[in-house]
């Protein structure tokens, strides 16, 4: 985990007008903090001398001009940057890159200093002078998105993506597929979306538009990791891949459902093959998500030709001997492709062969995670956790809480183990979400996750979390997201985005 | 229904008069009840009761068309074989899921009584109108319906792309050039307010060329006219269809409201109006406006203009007397009433910084503690300034109603102040401090009632025995064995209105809708007679966890399953076949832009289309 830590150091005049959202790890401010005023007109970023980037570096260049807007708004009123002459000069930002990938891919520091701009009653935006230093508890913030028990429109996860910024959230996990419907358009098989999506034309996602998540998410520091789960959860891949499913039985007769993927045929791991080897091409982050979740067994063990493969291999009347045949193969597939992969915590728990590098993605709360956490650091592979962060699960009251109080490293194991846990992520499933109330759902609870993964263990006194939080959300909705409020109060700017 | 409403005469008499073919049914009586019983099963002719037969005989004589009960018609007709009817010119299959879905399949609230056929009528926009028919009490002077009329064009054509030019229909079709509608009473209500009483009944008659909608008021034209539109479908070349039907229509409670509560966050104008607009699309017809609480005070008064100046959040967080004239309007022209909440004498704390020494001191030992209670009972100053007070919002709202409250007064703060301690000495009340506020509950009534307004209070005030006028409305919301609380509100004589089952902001993970809709409200021990004192219901948003960016796909479509309970018969409880109707009506609300959440998986033709 230390090893994967980015580095960010921001120094400037600056200081907090409010608190900052997810807190930094460490913030000096002068007894005596000046006061400095921000004129819109006159302010700039710049990079500094030194820096080892330079106008050039898209990722800032372009986060510049995303801060500035974000800081002055789009409606600041006439005149409002004069009274300038007085004393003190206007400051220049400077992002001292310590580190040059690093700064280049997560302007992280910029969202800091976006939240530490306060504006007086005069209207004259200012910070404090400050310094900080921050950097990430874990490198692995991610959140997922299901976008196959429902469709998402692009603005909706392009939006979902801004706001995971504003968190300092670093990856979204896009569950693109599942039973419902596939709104993937490959090229290698356009069938698959022509046949498995809600509406082939409208409820797809096409190669531009996954080109414009992955660009967008890069420009915000933000890793897209995609879920092809396999060999469950893949209804909707039937349609458009003849003979990929198994074929369930009734009795001595297919009773015209499919099951899972068929794992006993070569024309299946052909069409993984080719399959992957585009997914693995268009998304570029070294990850891929391989699911492997919810596997029933029951459709197999109807089909005849699925036991007499069974015995065939040995494998007595033991089904998960037959997911982890499968898995094998897929996870040797996705090696020769050069790619690293994530499985859900099944494969894992089924003992199917993994490389050491494997992530296994800890999502069920029996056995009690804890437990797993424990089990999967100690057999030496990386550890990612969601099990306390189900989003999509929603109950009456501040549920914020509990998702807030989790301590990811708080499991039995060595130090060594502890090292293992490289993060974790909010999951907002898609049964009963959608555009129309996703941002609401999702903001500002998935905030309670993000401190947690991206502050110190100690940070985690509630009443001040709920004054940071209340006030970080009245800042998502002066952005102009549909965060919704942690209890009675309101915001200066409400949400009128109708 | 009309004989449900025995203390409300005004309602009878116009459920009495109308449409032709109206049958009059009694509760239990239960119209399609019986038939219904057996959930998917044909049309059992030998099983409708009287009323019904009747009702069937007299629709056959005018349409020569067989009646089924709405209950039935998903299972019976449009699905699997077809009606015995010689002229079939198109065999429907079942709609993709979230497609676009016949007319029938998306009814919400389902009708009372609906007949519908497999001939289908074709609508062209550019031709079709909406008319005052021949005989219509209302004409072109009728502003409510000429905006609704305008409305529902926009809703059933508004969408779609079809003034492409060079558009050709795909079959010559029947069409359905107008729709026609008919205002029976002498006195149409154009320019008049809802009121319990109103007649909400309506009779649409869909044959070609034109078809009637026929009403004793306005309101049931409102209702009717969204039926309508309901029923209006596009098919795969984009023809906008209706089938041939014919629908008996009116609703089973007369009071179907939706709770906002504007105090705990404010709601900006816009989520109010939209919500409006979404009530109608389910045909409740009250917006029971929870207006000011403990938090804040938005309410900005003419005569204390210091409640709001003080109360309210800020400056920017009130209603002005514009903007309640605005919701006011808006929900008139959409047949629904608008109830404000003034809570009292519990629930007040913004009170206290705009209007000094409302609020009962609350003492800590010797000394006041600096906190502030309940309203002061014991000061004639506060009796001057509600008689004020509730004089403006008798006038600036024009419903016969105001809700007062009266709900979680807690006593520990009267408890702990000399003064009222040696006032309820005074008069006699021992340590019973219940008596004490039914004591000022009694003066409020007074007052208001001094307006020739009618009250609601929340069930406290009739728990705790203070003396109501006999029309007072008991609002019961107490989950804990609310149908026991209604045994007793209305064997004592008091009408009553039902929130208990029906608090949304009790979110849980899933389908909660169905728990909603699976409540039956006079599932409570009593009388025929008490039974028809219950008068309808409310789906209530508390606002703790809810403000503008959440409040509506918080709210559509549960409230939607609360309408529909309130609205159709008793006996339209099958849960598939609601989850049929509910997602493809949730869809049509999406197309018209309330941002609806879903009840699960699945998807709309036309998505919301986000921020």
């Amino acid at each position: 985990m230390a090893a994967a830590r980015a580095l960010l150091l921001l120094l400037a005049a600056l200081g907090p007008a409010a608190a900052v959202w997810p807190q930094p790890l460490r913030q000096l401010s002068p007894p005596a903090a000046a006061r400095c005023p921000l004129p819109p007109g006159r302010f700039r970023f710049s990079y500094a001398a030194g820096s080892a980037v330079g106008p050039g570096c898209a990722v800032l260049d372009e986060a510049f001009q995303r801060y500035r807007a974000l800081i002055f708004g789009a409606a600041r009123p006439a005149g409002e940057a004069r009274g300038e002459g007085s004393g003190r000069g206007a400051p220049t930002l400077f992002g001292i890159c310590a580190e040059r990938v690093t700064v280049c891919g997560s302007p992280a520091g910029l969202e800091t200093f976006s939240q530490l701009v306060g504006r007086d009653e005069n209207g004259t935006y200012y910070v404090n002078e400050t310094e900080i230093v921050d950097f990430p508890r874990f490198p692995h913030r991610g959140l997922l998105l299901d976008t196959s028990r429902h469709y998402l429109p692009l603005k909706a996860i392009l939006q979902t993506l801004d706001v995971m910024a504003y968190n300092k959230l670093n990856v979204f996990h896009w569950h693109i597929v599942d039973d419902p419907s596939f709104p993937y358009e490959s090229f290698t098989f356009p069938e698959l979306s022509k046949q498995g999506a809600f509406n082939a034309m409208t409820h797809v996602y096409t190669a531009s538009d996954v080109q414009a998540v992955i660009e967008y998410a890069r420009l915000r520091g933000i890793r897209v990791i995609a879920e092809f789960d396999t060999p469950g959860h893949t209804l909707s891949w039937g349609p458009g891949a003849p003979d990929l499913l198994t074929p369930c039985y009734l009795g001595k007769d297919p009773s015209g459902t499919y099951g899972p993927i068929n794992p006993i045929l070569n024309s299946t791991y052909q069409f993984v093959t080719s399959l992957f080897q585009e997914v693995g091409a268009v998304f570029p982050d070294y990850f891929l998500h391989l699911g492997g979740d919810e596997v029933d067994f029951t459709c197999w063990k109807s089909n005849p030709q699925i036991r007499a493969f069974m015995e065939e291999m040995g494998f007595g009347e033991d089904y998960t001997k037959l997911e982890s045949f499968y898995i094998q193969r897929l996870l040797d597939i996705i090696s020769s492709l050069g790619k690293g992969y994530m499985v859900w915590q099944e494969v894992f728990d089924n003992g199917a062969k993994v490389r050491p590098d494997t992530i296994i993605h800890v999502w069920k709360n029996s056995p009690p995670y804890k437990e797993e956490m424990a089990n999967v650091t100690k057999a030496g592979y990386r550890a990612l956790l969601s099990a306390p962060w189900y989003l999509n699960r929603i109950s009456y009251g501040q549920d914020w809480m509990a998702a807030y109080q989790v301590e990811p490293l708080d499991f039995t194991g060595s130090p060594e183990q502890k090292d293992l846990v490289i993060g974790g992520e909010a999951c907002m499933w898609g049964e009963y979400v959608d555009v129309t109330n996703l941002a609401p759902r999702l903001w500002p609870r998935a905030g309670a996750v993000a401190e947690r993964l991206w502050s110190n263990a100690t940070v985690r006194n509630l009443q001040d979390a709920y004054v940071r939080l209340a006030s970080f959300r009245c800042e998502l909705l002066r952005r102009g997201v549909q965060a919704q409020p942690l209890f009675v109060g309101y915001c200066d700017h409400e949400f009128d985005g109708f | 229904m009309g004989a449900r409403c025995a203390p409300l005469p005004r309602h009878e008499a116009a459920a009495g008069g109308g449409a032709a073919a109206r049958p009059r049914r009694s509760r239990d009586g239960g119209g399609g009840a019986a038939a219904a019983g057996g959930g998917g099963g044909g049309p059992a002719e030998g099983r409708l009761p009287s009323a019904m037969g009747r009702a069937m005989g007299l629709a056959g004589l005018l349409l020569g068309l067989l009646l089924v009960p709405a209950v039935l018609l998903s299972t019976s007709l449009g699905r699997g074989d077809p009606p015995p009817e010689p002229e079939l010119e198109l065999a429907e299959g079942p709609p993709a899921a979230g497609g676009v879905a016949a007319g029938e399949d998306s009814l919400w609230p389902l009708p009372q009584w609906l007949r519908t056929s497999r001939r289908q009528l074709q609508l062209a926009p550019d031709r079709f109108q909406v008319v005052h028919g021949a005989g219509s009490s209302a004409g072109p002077g009728c502003g409510l319906l000429q905006d609704a009329f305008r409305r529902y064009y926009e809703y059933m054509f508004g969408h779609s792309r079809w003034r492409s030019p060079g558009r050709r229909w795909p079959f010559v079709r029947r069409e359905l050039s107008q729709l026609q509608v008919v205002i029976a009473a002498p006195e149409p209500g154009c320019d008049s307010y809802p009121r319990l009483a109103s007649s909400e009944a309506y009779h649409l008659t869909i044959t070609e060329p034109v078809a009637i909608l026929k009403a004793d008021e306005v309101w049931g034209a409102l209702r009717g006219l969204e039926t309508f539109s309901q029923l209006v479908h596009e098919d795969d070349y984009g023809s906008f269809l209706v089938n041939e039907s014919d629908i008996y229509d009116f609703p089973r409670f007369a009071h179907r409201g939706i709770l906002l509560d504007t105090s705990r966050h404010y709601l900006p104008l816009k989520s109010i109006l939209t919500n409006l607009d979404a009530m109608a699309f389910n045909k409740f017809n009250v917006l029971h406006w929870h207006i000011v609480d403990d938090q804040s005070f938005p309410y900005q008064s003419i005569y204390f203009p210091e409640l709001s100046n003080k109360g309210a959040y800020s400056y920017n967080h009130i209603y002005t007397p514009t903007d309640v004239r605005l919701v006011i309007e808006y929900a008139r022209l959409r047949g629904i009433r608008v109830i404000p909440e003034f809570d009292t004498p519990g629930h007040t704390q913004s009170w206290g910084k705009g209007q000094k020494d409302l609020l009962t001191p609350c003492y800590n030992g010797e000394q006041p503690s600096g906190s502030f209670g309940p309203v002061n009972p014991i000061l004639n100053s506060t009796y001057d300034f509600m008689t004020k007070f509730f004089k403006e919002i008798s006038s600036v709202f024009p419903d016969a109603y105001i809700h007062l409250g009266g709900d979680e007064v807690s006593f520990d703060c009267w408890k702990s102040n000399p003064d009222v301690k040696e006032f309820m000495k005074e008069q006699g009340f021992g340590i019973d401090y219940a008596k004490l506020e039914s004591y000022y509950i009694q003066k409020i009534l007074d007052i208001v009632s001094s307006y020739n307004k009618g009250y609601v209070v929340w069930q406290e005030v009739f728990d705790n025995k203070a003396q109501l006028k006999p029309d007072t409305v008991v609002e019961v919301w107490m989950a804990n064995n609310y149908a026991h609380e209604l045994s007793s509100v209305t064997k004592a004589g008091f009408t009553a209105i039902l929130a208990a089952p029906w608090y949304l902001d009790y979110i849980s993970y899933g389908q909660d809708w169905k728990k909603y809709y699976s409540v039956e409200p006079l599932n409570f021990p009593g009388s025929e007679k008490q039974k028809k004192l219950l008068i309808g219901g409310e789906a209530c948003l508390w606002g703790e966890f809810v403000d503008a960016t959440n409040l509506t796909p918080r709210l559509w479509p549960r409230a939607s399953a609360v309408g529909e309970r309130l609205w159709s018969s008793s006996n339209v409880t099958d849960l598939q076949d609601a989850y049929k109707r509910l997602s493809n009506h949730r869809c049509r609300m999406l197309r018209r832009g309330i941002a609806a959440e879903p009840l699960f998986v699945g998807y709309c033709a036309h998505e919301a289309r986000g921020w």
